[in-house]
């Protein structure tokens, strides 16, 4: 298949130069994290710990993990604006397959959302969060990458399928807060009951939000590399999906 | 001359609704070639069809001697197209609109800057090219929309209303462009309209569609000529009795009621008025107005559905107001 790399860049360097220029919109989507980790990690950072972590080293690889998950799925929402000003119309009517399309705008979100995870990680440091070393964060930008992919194919799943913004509104905050809780994002499984814990073990996000923990802090519940496998299948399986969904869906 | 385009029954349906109802013409190359109808009589699903952006229900059609079905990147490569609706990314400046467009359409980086530069220049936005797009007016905006439509010189450039919402010295402005462009790149252009005088000012032929269908198609002399003449038109409250008077006439070519007018074609229309103004005294109907005009398409139009095209205006306004409020965003 020919690979259409030119669409891919394109989309690609899109959303990149939208990210670049929307200053303080990047500003907005850093707060929600700045408030968690202020509030849960600072608030609770002398009354709990959790194995041999304080909980603000706990807590900010989860909440890495839920900015890339909320802000990846909403990222979704960009079909329907391209849809609604027409701007779709003028990338299918070129000869590029809808594959490449679907690539190009996995590959623009993905590396914006490791831009903003980034930034996440740097706010984190002088609220007194240290990093193992700084050789780590190349092996954290990794799970990044793979995180975002993940859930920016279900974003752009529901993108494809839904036509209103609030019927995507509804749909994705019925699957997002589920996928935030269920997981070890801000607290371990283990106290959980059984159900709970099998359902936080088919969830994507408690695998990498366990890399990135075993990556910045050096403190995994599992090996980094079944956590990289699991992400990597995910993420392959989630993008073919997004690219059917693509496929089918009409210009309007 | 080649056909650049042969579509042969092509047919869409949503549900029911039957928007594009068999329709078969043939655009030679070079040409251009004008589909003319009210709001709603399928133009823009004829466009989408061809251009690949929506399947048809049944027919079939080929673009550029491409396959719409078949050979849809063939097509693709072969054709431009302006939307009726806004196609822009308002976030980027105009000559990155200009940019993107090219790299998807696989254009060396040479000949991607020379040609962007081309095109600006053209539609006369060179200097406002590094501008974000929002910023642009809606006139700047179409003009950028035409450009970007041209920039990978398509074989068929395909325009889905292209002055629909401009004031009417910037559509004057517009027809100049698509005319420079036909001329001097020999381009085939499809367009679609509802304003009579720019179907008659700009196309080689017209095809009139309505309700999903062409219901003549010709050179605007030859649609005129249709009604064999010029066209008497008078306004009376007892156009029934009129009606019944002047029925019979051998000088009366045809004849159509609509909206309290009667619209006579007739030969030397100017020496008929006389006898018109006496038959109406003779059956008692009581004329408030009687002029004689040249036929234009809109008579034409008349002619052949019953209807004009301006009586669809009202929703046309709608129309326009919500695509110039998208615009504005
Ligand atoms: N996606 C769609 N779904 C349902 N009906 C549609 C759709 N697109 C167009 N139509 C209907 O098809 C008919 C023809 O529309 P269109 O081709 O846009 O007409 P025109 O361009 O001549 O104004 C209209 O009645 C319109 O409402
Ligand atoms: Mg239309």
């Amino acid at each position: 298949m020919n690979m259409d790399t030119n669409a891919i860049y394109v989309l690609w360097l899109r959303d990149v130069k939208r990210f670049v220029r929307a200053k303080s919109r990047v500003i907005g989507t850093l707060m929600f994290p700045l408030f968690f980790m202020v509030g849960f990690g600072l608030g609770f950072n002398n009354l709990v710990h959790i194995g041999n972590s304080s909980y603000l080293e706990y807590l900010v690889p989860g909440v890495i993990g839920m900015s890339l998950l909320f802000t990846a799925i909403a990222s979704g929402t960009a079909v329907l604006w391209d849809r609604q000003f027409g701007f779709l119309k003028e990338i299918l009517v070129t000869p590029n397959s809808r594959t490449a399309v679907v690539i190009g705008r996995v590959a623009g979100g993905a590396t914006t959302a490791v831009l903003q995870s980034i930034l996440v990680v740097a706010i984190a440091i002088p609220l007194g969060f240290t990093l193992s070393s700084n050789a780590s964060l190349l092996i954290a930008v990794l799970f990044m990458l793979l995180i975002a992919t993940t859930f920016i194919s279900l974003g752009l799943i529901f993108g494809s399928v839904i036509n209103d913004f609030q019927g995507f509104q509804l749909i994705t905050s019925f699957f997002t807060f589920p996928l935030f809780f269920l997981s070890n994002a801000i607290f371990p499984m283990s106290g959980m009951p059984a159900i709970v814990q099998y359902l936080s073990y088919v969830n994507p996000l408690t695998y990498g939000v366990d890399g990135l923990r075993g990556a910045l802090t050096g403190s995994a519940s599992m090996p980094l590399v079944l956590d990289a496998a699991v992400l990597l299948v995910a993420s392959a399986i989630m993008i073919l999906i997004a690219a059917y969904a693509f496929e089918k869906t009409e210009v309007g | 001359m080649s056909d650049m385009i042969e579509v042969n029954k092509l047919r869409r349906e949503f549900g029911t609704l039957k928007a594009v109802d068999g329709i078969s013409f043939k655009v030679k190359e070079g040409e251009i070639f004008g589909l003319l109808g009210p709001n709603g009589a399928g133009k823009t699903t004829t466009i989408k069809m061809l251009t690949t952006i929506l399947p048809p229900t049944s027919g079939n059609a080929k673009v550029a001697g491409f396959d719409i079905k078949k050979d849809q990147n063939s097509v693709r490569r072969s054709i431009g197209i302006i939307f009726q609706d806004p196609s822009l990314d308002e976030e980027l400046t105009g000559r990155e609109n200009l940019e993107f467009h090219a790299i998807l359409y696989k254009m060396g980086d040479e000949q991607r800057t020379e040609k962007i530069n081309s095109v600006l220049k053209l539609v006369e936005l060179e200097d406002k090219a590094d501008v974000l797009v929002k910023n642009y007016s809606g006139g700047m905006k179409r003009r950028l929309e035409i450009g970007r439509g041209l920039l990978h010189e398509p074989k068929v450039l395909f325009l889905d209303e292209p002055t629909i919402g401009l004031d009417p010295q910037t559509r004057r402005h517009m027809w100049n462009y698509i005319q420079k462009l036909n001329a001097m790149h020999n381009v085939t252009l499809i367009l679609t309209t509802h304003y009579i005088e720019e179907a008659d000012f700009l196309c080689n032929r017209v095809a009139f569609v309505d309700h999903g269908k062409i219901v003549a198609l010709g050179t605007p002399t030859e649609l005129k000529n249709t009604l064999g003449g010029d066209v008497v038109s008078v306004k009376t409250e007892n156009s029934d009795l009129l009606e019944k008077g002047l029925s019979g006439k051998g000088w009366i070519h045809h004849m159509k009621k609509h909206d309290g007018f009667i619209d006579l074609s007739v030969k030397e229309g100017e020496k008929k008025i006389p006898e018109v103004v006496m038959i109406a005294q003779n059956v008692n109907a009581e004329i408030e107005s009687i002029s004689l005009h040249k036929p234009s398409l809109e008579d034409v139009f008349l002619h052949y559905t019953g209807k004009t095209i301006r009586e669809e205006e009202g929703s046309w306004k709608d129309t326009m107001r919500s695509r110039i409020v998208r615009r504005n965003r």
